[in-house]
C-alpha cells in the first residue's frame, strides 16, 4: 500500500504538472464555486437571523435585560438593583427605563368631522435618559432624520419608524401607522388617560423593537404617567469585554434580583420565533449546499472519467509494465483531491478575508435585518472536509471503471 | 535449460460469427539467454502469443511456465508482480507516458518495486546511458524521436534487470538507420545474456536472432535455429 501511494503521488503529481494550466484553472474556479455555494448560501441564510439577533442585542436589550415581571406594573426595589448592577465587577453600563403602552395622535386637528377616524399608531412609550440609553444601545446612530433628544427637551419624542406609514407603507386592519407626520410634526401622545402634545425631534430605524416605540425623557414620561418613585421598567445591561451574560444572571438570581425583576440573557430574550427561522434557513442552506456538492461531485467525476478515459491506454501500458491498478487508482484520486484542496483553500481565503469582512462592513439591507455572513471555523472545516470526501469518491469511482479494464484491450485501445 | 515452457496453448475470440481461434495448440521452448525471433504474415497470430507469453492476456486454454512457475495458476496482483519484477516490455508505438520525463519513464518500474528514489534514478539514468541517451534524461517523450522514444522505451524494459524482454514489432514505426540503432540495441542485451523475445514481419531482423519460430493462422510452420551464415549474410 505504501509503494500504491508513493507511485500514486508520482504519477498524480506530474499529470497536473504537465496538465494544461486552463483546464486546471477552470476545474479549481468550479470547486471554489461550490465550496461558495456551501458556505455561502447558508452562511447569508443563517447570517439574516442573526443580523438580527445581534442587532436586538446591540440596539435594544444589551448583554442583559431586567424587565418587569408579570403581574407587576414595574420593576420594585430598582434604586437597589441599580445600586447592585452599577458595584457588580462585570458590569460596565446601565440604562434604566421607564415604559408604558401609548398611542400618538396626528390629524386630530385637521378632521372636518368628528366621525372621521383620528390617525394614529400604538406603540411602548420608552422614558429614556438620552446619554445613558446612547451609551447603550447607541440609538443616536439609527436616527435617520431629525435630531436626537438632549436633557433639556421637555416635550420632544422620536418615533420608530414602523409607527409612519412614510417607513412602514402597510394598511390593514388592526394595524395602522401614521401619515403625513414628520420631524417637526406636532402630535398629541396619549397614555391611559392622560394625553400631552409633543414634537416629533427624530426618526429611529434600528430593524428592531425600539422601531414600534416612541421615546422621550424619563422625567417628562414620569410627569405623564404620575410616577414618583424611581422604580423603571427595565434595564438593559451591558457587561465588561468577556463577561459571560449566563454567569452574571446566575449570579443576580442568587442574590434574589429575580425576585423582582424578571433577568434574561441577550439570547432568552430573543423571540423564540427567531431561533426557530435561524435552524430552518440552516437547513435550507444545507440543502441548497447538498445540490451544489452534488453537482460539483458530478464535475469531478466527470473530469476525472475524461481524464481516465482519454489516457486509457496509457493505464493499460501502466499496468502491463507491472504497476498496481491501486497505484494508478490512487493517482487519480490524488489529483481530483489536488482540485478539491485548492479550491478549498481559495474558497476559505475569499470568505474570511473578503466576503466575511465585507459583509460586516457593508451588511445585507434586508427589511428586518442587516444580514451578516456567519461562517465559523468548525462549520467551513466541516464542510471542507465533506467536500474533499465527496470529490476522493467522484475520482475514485470512474479510475476504477476505467483501470478495471482489460489490460491489453487498454493498451490496444480496443 | 528453459525459462519459458508453453503447452498446447490456444487462444479463441468471440466474434459476431462465432469463435476465432487466433492460436492453436502451440508449444514452445524458449531457453535462458536466447534471441528468438516471431515471425509471420499479418493475423497469423504472432503478436497474440507475444501477449499470452507476457502475461499480458490469458489464453483459452493451455500451460505457460516462466521460469519454474505456472503463469496461469496465478492471481491477477502475482501475474502484475511477475511482469514488473521479472519481464521487460517494449511495443511497436514505443508506450513511454508522455507526462514522464525520459528518466521518469525509466524510473517508474523501478519505484513500484519498491526501489529507493536515489537508486532508482541511478539505475534509470545507467539504463538510458546504455542506448545512448544519457544527454536526455529531462526531455520529455514530445521532445524525442521516434527512434529516441523506443530507446527510453528499451531503457525502461532493462532497467530493472528482467529474465526476458518481450518486443512488439519494435521497428515497425522506425526508418531503417532508426530500426537498425534499435535492433542493435537488443543484439547487445542478448551478447550480456538477456532473453529476448521479438515479433518481427521483417526477415532480415528475424535472421539476427538465435531462433526463428514462424506463425501461420496460429500454428507454427516453421521453427528453425539461424545459422551464423544466414546472420553473417544478414548483418
Amino acid at each position: 500500500m505504501k509503494n500504491d501511494l508513493r507511485i500514486g503521488f508520482f504519477l498524480a503529481l506530474r499529470e497536473i504538472k504537465k496538465a494544461n494550466k486552463w483546464t486546471t484553472a477552470l476545474i479549481i474556479t468550479v470547486m471554489v464555486l461550490t465550496f461558495l455555494n456551501l458556505i455561502v448560501i447558508s452562511g447569508v441564510l443563517v447570517g439574516l437571523i442573526e443580523g438580527s439577533t445581534d442587532a436586538n442585542r446591540y440596539r435594544y436589550t444589551g448583554d442583559l435585560i431586567l424587565s418587569t415581571l408579570p403581574k407587576k406594573n414595574f420593576i420594585e426595589r430598582s434604586t437597589y438593583i441599580q445600586s447592585l448592577l452599577e458595584n457588580h465587577p462585570y458590569v460596565e453600563r446601565i440604562s434604566p427605563r421607564y415604559a408604558e403602552p401609548g398611542r400618538v395622535q396626528a390629524n386630530y386637528k385637521n378632521r372636518t368631522r368628528l366621525s372621521d377616524a383620528i390617525d394614529s399608531a400604538g406603540g411602548m412609550v420608552f422614558g429614556i435618559d438620552p446619554a445613558i440609553e446612547d451609551s447603550v444601545t447607541h440609538l443616536s446612530k439609527y436616527l435617520v432624520e431629525g435630531e436626537y433628544l438632549d436633557d433639556s427637551d421637555a416635550d420632544q419624542i422620536l418615533i420608530g419608524a414602523n409607527l409612519l406609514y412614510k417607513y412602514t407603507p402597510v394598511e390593514s386592519p388592526g394595524f395602522s401607522t401614521l401619515k403625513n407626520v414628520e420631524v417637526g410634526s406636532r402630535v398629541r401622545l396619549v397614555i391611559g388617560d392622560t394625553s400631552r402634545e409633543v414634537t416629533v425631534k427624530g426618526i429611529i430605524k434600528s430593524k428592531v423593537d425600539p422601531d414600534q416605540g416612541i421615546f422621550m425623557i424619563d422625567r417628562e414620561l414620569k410627569k405623564i404617567i404620575g410616577r414618583n418613585d424611581n422604580n423603571v421598567d427595565s434595564m438593559a445591561v451591558i457587561l465588561k469585554k468577556n463577561a459571560d451574560p449566563k454567569v452574571v444572571k446566575d449570579d443576580l438570581v442568587n442574590q434574589g434580583v429575580d425576585q423582582y425583576a424578571l433577568v434574561q440573557t441577550w439570547e432568552e430574550a430573543q423571540p423564540k420565533f427567531l431561533n426557530d427561522i435561524k435552524a430552518t434557513f440552516g437547513l435550507l442552506g444545507n440543502m441548497i449546499g447538498s445540490i451544489g456538492l452534488a453537482v460539483a461531485s458530478i464535475t469531478i467525476f466527470i473530469i476525472i472519467f475524461v481524464n481516465a478515459i482519454t489516457r486509457r491506454r496509457f493505464i493499460g501500458i501502466l499496468k502491463g509494465i507491472g504497476i498496481r491498478s491501486r497505484a494508478i487508482e490512487v493517482s487519480y484520486v490524488i489529483q481530483s483531491l489536488f482540485y478539491a484542496f485548492f479550491g478549498i483553500a481559495i474558497g476559505s481565503l475569499i470568505v474570511f478575508l473578503v466576503l466575511q469582512p465585507y459583509i460586516a462592513a457593508h451588511p445585507i439591507n434586508f427589511p428586518f435585518s442587516d444580514g451578516i455572513l456567519v461562517a465559523t471555523f468548525s462549520g467551513t472545516l466541516i464542510r471542507g472536509i465533506i467536500l474533499l470526501f465527496a470529490t476522493l469518491i467522484a475520482g475514485y469511482i470512474p479510475a476504477r471503471l476505467v483501470v478495471k479494464q482489460n489490460t491489453l484491450d487498454a493498451i490496444l485501445g480496443r | 535449460m528453459s525459462i519459458i515452457t508453453i503447452k498446447n496453448l490456444t487462444k479463441k475470440y468471440k466474434s459476431g460469427a462465432g469463435e476465432l481461434t487466433a492460436l492453436s495448440s502451440v508449444d514452445i521452448e524458449v531457453e535462458k539467454g536466447e534471441f528468438l525471433a516471431i515471425t509471420g504474415r499479418s493475423g497469423s497470430g504472432k503478436s497474440t502469443l507475444l501477449y499470452q507469453i507476457g502475461l499480458l492476456d490469458r489464453p483459452t486454454s493451455g500451460h505457460i511456465v516462466i521460469d519454474g512457475r505456472d503463469a496461469l495458476a496465478m492471481s491477477e496482483d502475482e501475474r502484475t508482480y511477475l511482469r514488473l519484477s521479472e519481464l521487460g516490455y517494449v511495443f511497436q508505438d514505443y508506450a513511454i507516458l508522455p507526462a514522464l520525463t525520459s528518466l521518469e519513464n525509466v524510473m517508474l518500474p523501478l519505484l513500484m518495486m519498491g526501489v529507493e528514489t536515489k537508486h532508482a534514478k541511478d539505475k534509470a539514468t545507467y539504463a538510458l546511458k546504455r542506448v545512448g541517451l544519457e544527454d536526455k534524461l529531462a526531455n520529455y517523450p514530445s521532445q524525442l524521436s521516434g527512434g529516441q522514444q523506443q530507446r527510453v522505451s528499451i531503457a525502461r524494459a532493462i532497467a530493472h534487470e528482467p529474465k526476458i524482454i518481450f518486443a512488439d514489432e519494435p521497428t515497425a514505426n522506425l526508418d531503417s538507420e532508426t530500426s537498425e540503432m534499435v535492433l542493435e540495441a537488443f543484439l547487445d542485451l542478448h551478447k550480456e545474456g538477456q532473453t529476448i523475445i521479438m515479433v518481427t514481419h521483417e526477415k532480415d531482423y528475424a535472421a539476427l536472432t538465435d531462433r526463428v519460430i514462424e506463425l501461420s493462422d496460429g500454428k507454427i510452420i516453421n521453427d528453425f535455429k539461424v545459422t551464423k551464415k544466414e546472420r553473417h549474410k544478414t548483418s
